[in-house]
């Protein structure tokens, strides 16, 4: 297996419009989601990783190798890159089988490995078909099989959902979710889609024109306040890690513990106890009580203190609340006079009201 | 007209005389052609429009005058041909093989552009898959872009052979029109025509031509279709 290593930016390139302009250094595990509107430099950044195209100025390192160093005068061809690349079209060469296609890079030391990762991306029955013949979902699990077996130290993808249709598309995202939990190499993932990234990432880079507003984990991006514009479609949310601590048979539920020791009641998981996931909460779905309170429907009240308070850049009615559990952080949205009534300020003891939580499980 | 079915000595020793020749000619045109393709088909150069225009002259320039460019390179006392016949002890003019050379040239324009436009119809996205699969340039263009662009490939070589047999006007000024060695179905054809009585026989030869050259078409239709076939993209 692959020893990790951390991927650092550091470039200019100049694109039609405007200026692509990074200085980050993304994490040498886990997903990598590169978050943005169409056209804002997402798909030219994974030209720029995979040596497809040349910056104008300064560096690419994966780990200790320098993948282009404008400077030093040096250069690695996209073959000599060992970055394995999920296209958004599957790009499956059509006058070789699955097996071929899935075998065209591997390197014979990875040949241990092709059993395990057909199975994974469950295409064991294709592997005598022409692509021709597969579906959009089919040929795009090969097409990550083929780039897997290329036994990469990098795994980029470019929106490789964004051809596939509702079903499918969930159907190749589970797939994508157990594989991130099996393989060990860092995942750099390109999509402008909310829901994907929530599912997927562990640390998220938004870049709008060109330029790198945020690169941070997940959870910490998703409380920047003033991010809220571009974050729009995440529908604000937190997102939290969580393990079953039990099941309760009477009432069908399951008993989740927080970081802090605090407790969620949701209904019934199919997951062992002890199995780690995330919840997502979303901004919307937060009431907030001075005391904690007895009777009422809602099941889950968590002691949390406010942290701070700014109003919603987008909706002159709305307050935007970060709130603290722990070493974690809940957003809620309240509304403008709902704070005044409260007197909320930052500092204060409040219990937090969830209404919904979701779960996307995985490993943390 | 046709008083016999069968082939008479002199009609066979022409038939088989072309097919060798012509076959010689694609053979040797074969990698350059595809080479030059390539480049014009993949790369950007200087003098990139003067490669395409040479390549293409033989499609318009009379047959006799690169029949009389040959002689002029690659005649004993040619700049080429002096140093192969000094150097590697060939001599091209009077010979078959030198007719080969002839129709090899003239066929040159037809087998480059068919396989030009089969290169550029393969997807240089499948192209940079393979880059970054660890496939350097040699081996994407072999395992990739060559079997893709076969179709092309086949239709030119065909294309190219068909042209080769049909050759004449370069090959009579180049290698003349000698009985058993240069003298190709045209050159035969042509010698009965200047013959008297000889009309039937010159009927029966342009009749073989036909028969010949329409085969070569319908196999390269066949094959391609076939190739076509078998790297289908989508819902094959």
């Amino acid at each position: 297996m692959n020893s990790a290593a951390s991927l650092r930016l550091a470039l200019r390139k100049r694109l039609g419009g405007f200026q692509l302009e990074t200085d980050l250094t993304l994490p040498d595990r886990g997903v990598s989601a590169l978050f943005g509107a169409s056209g804002s430099g997402k798909t030219s950044l994974l030209r720029l990783i995979a040596g497809l195209d040349r910056p104008d100025h300064g560096h690419i390192r994966l780990g200790e190798r320098a993948l282009v160093d404008v400077a030093q005068g040096q250069w690695l061809p996209p073959n000599k890159r060992r970055i394995g690349i999920v296209f958004q079209e599957p790009r499956l060469f059509p006058h070789y089988r699955v097996r071929g296609n899935l075998t065209y890079g591997m390197p014979a030391h990875a040949r241990p490995r092709f059993n395990a990762i057909v199975e994974l991306l469950g295409i064991g029955s294709l592997l005598d078909r022409l692509p021709g013949t597969l579906s959009g979902g089919e040929a795009q699990r090969v097409s990550i099989g083929r780039a897997l077996l290329s036994d990469p130290q990098l795994l980029l993808m470019d929106e490789p959902l964004s051809g596939l249709d509702g079903a499918r598309k969930q159907e190749l995202l589970t797939f994508i979710l157990s594989l991130v939990r099996d393989i060990q190499i860092p995942i750099v993932y390109i999509s402008h889609d909310p829901g994907e990234i929530i599912a997927i990432a562990d640390h998220l880079v938004v870049i709008e024109a060109g330029r790198v507003l945020a690169s941070d984990s997940l959870e910490t991006v998703l409380q920047r306040l003033d991010l809220t514009p571009q974050l729009g479609g995440f529908d604000l949310a937190s997102v939290l890690p969580a393990r079953i601590a039990g099941h309760d048979a009477t009432y069908e539920l399951t008993h989740l513990a927080l970081e802090d020791g605090q407790t969620l009641v949701v209904p019934r998981l199919a997951a062992p106890p002890g199995s780690e996931l995330r919840v997502r909460i979303p901004a919307r779905d937060v009431g907030l009580a001075l005391a904690p309170i007895t009777a009422t429907s809602y099941r889950n009240q968590l002691r949390a203190s406010v942290e701070r308070i700014a109003p919603s850049p987008d909706d002159d009615s709305a307050m935007e609340l970060l709130l603290g559990l722990g070493r974690h952080r809940l957003r809620s949205r309240l509304t403008r006079k709902s704070c005044a009534e409260l007197k909320l300020a930052p500092g204060m003891s409040v219990t937090a009201l969830i209404r919904t939580v979701s779960f996307d499980i995985r490993r943390h | 007209m046709l008083a016999s079915l069968t082939l008479s000595q002199a009609e066979w020793d022409a038939i088989l005389l072309s097919l060798r020749i012509g076959m010689s000619a694609v053979a040797w045109t074969l990698p350059p052609g595809i080479a030059i393709a390539w480049l014009l088909a993949r790369r950007e150069f200087r003098g990139k429009a003067l490669l395409d225009g040479i390549v293409h002259l033989p499609l318009v320039l009379p047959p006799v005058v690169i029949g009389y460019l040959l002689l002029i390179a690659l005649g004993r006392q040619g700049w080429l041909g002096q140093w192969l016949h000094e150097g590697l002890g060939v001599s091209l003019p009077f010979t078959w093989q030198g007719a080969a050379v002839a129709s090899g040239v003239m066929a040159f324009p037809l087998l480059v552009r068919a396989v030009r436009l089969s290169l550029e119809a393969v997807d240089p996205k499948l192209e940079a898959a393979a880059n970054t699969l660890g496939a350097g340039r040699w081996r994407i263009f072999c395992t990739i872009t060559l079997p893709l662009a076969i179709p092309g490939v086949l239709t030119g070589t065909l294309l190219a052979f068909a042209r080769a047999l049909s050759e004449f006007g370069a090959t009579i000024t180049f290698a003349s029109n000698i009985p058993h060695e240069t003298r190709t179905l045209p050159l035969a054809l042509y010698t009965l025509i200047q013959m008297p009585g000889k009309e039937a026989a010159a009927a029966r030869l342009c009749l073989l031509a036909v028969i010949i050259a329409m085969l070569s078409l319908i196999a390269s239709e066949t094959l391609a279709r076939r190739a076509r076939q078998r790297t289908r993209q989508r819902d094959g």
